[in-house]
């Protein structure tokens, strides 16, 4: 139970290796499935933009768990990751065709603190846009 | 406000123990595309400590939402699903959710406010071992799109 990255080894605005995700129908329908969160929202267009959204929309928590691949990612172990919340700030809306929607993660140690820990902020973004806010981590790192 | 507000400082009683299985969490990550060998590999997740798979960091959200559920399908709420947007979530892990394990979730509904015309509502979920070992809080915000009070809103 231990990451791969040293404390040490790290500062403030370190980077880690940022990634994109294609979310697509099929995605949503997938993690549906197996979160048991079946609202329309997430698979009934008709439905989805008549109550005012662009399309239908990711789960927030799809994007929260692209999100936090990231961090887990970079730790090797995902049990080093001790606190973990975002902000869900703008909808990622998912077209019904071929590509889906693209989200892009980043992110830099922003805080070392105690105990070999430190606070990692991400950055979100889908269409140009930012979908996540405060989106933070904290890590135990080695 | 459209929501009723005799919901705030419910706390619902300890969920019937929740199963946690391997081919759950396998498919939970494959849902999400992610392949660490930690969710899926049961050697691996021994050689990091852990008596077996281990789930990903966001699916102990499965377990706090199959919770709420009887406060969100509560039609005294009066929460329309589909106005319904998730805007928040935290998690404070004391460990990574493992399968084998049996969990309990403790759910409790700590506010509702109006902001810019939509309703929020701040719930909680304490989840731990039937043993009584903690294993994670979940803090999520959940908006009712719109359905604030003109008054109150806008």
């Amino acid at each position: 139970m231990a990451a791969q990255v040293r404390y040490d080894d790290v500062v403030v605005g370190t980077t880690i290796p940022s990634q994109s995700f294609s979310l697509q129908r099929i995605n949503l329908m997938m993690y549906a499935g197996a979160s048991g969160d079946f609202n329309v929202i997430h698979w009934n267009e008709r439905i989805a933009t008549s109550v005012g959204l662009p399309n239908v929309i990711a789960h927030g928590m799809l994007t929260m768990a692209e999100a936090g691949r990231v961090v887990t990612d970079w730790l090797g172990d995902p049990g080093a990751l001790v606190e973990f919340g975002v902000r869900m700030t703008r909808p990622v809306a998912v077209p019904d065709d071929d590509t889906g929607a693209l989200l892009e993660v980043s992110g830099v140690v922003a805080e070392k603190l105690s105990d070999s820990l430190v606070r990692v902020d991400l950055t979100a973004t889908s269409a140009g846009q930012t979908v996540l806010g405060r989106a933070q981590a904290v890590v135990r790192l080695a | 406000m459209a929501l009723n507000p005799d919901f705030v400082a419910r706390t619902y009683p300890a969920s019937a123990p929740y199963q946690v299985g391997r081919e759950k969490v396998r498919e939970f990550a494959t849902a999400i595309g992610d392949s660490n060998p930690a969710y899926h590999d049961v050697e691996v997740a021994r050689s990091l400590g852990y008596a077996d798979v281990i789930a990903p960091p966001t699916f102990p959200f499965v377990l706090s939402f199959k919770s709420m559920g009887a406060a969100m399908f509560d039609p005294d709420l009066g929460l329309d699903y589909s106005r319904v947007v998730h805007g928040e979530q935290r998690f404070v892990y004391t460990r990574p959710i493992t399968a084998g394990d049996t969990l309990v979730c403790v759910s409790s509904i700590d506010g509702i406010r109006s902001a810019a015309g939509n309703d929020l509502i701040t719930v909680r979920a304490e989840i731990s071992t039937e043993a009584g070992e903690h294993v994670v809080t979940t803090y999520g915000v959940i908006v009712s799109r719109g359905t604030a009070d003109a008054e109150k809103g806008s």
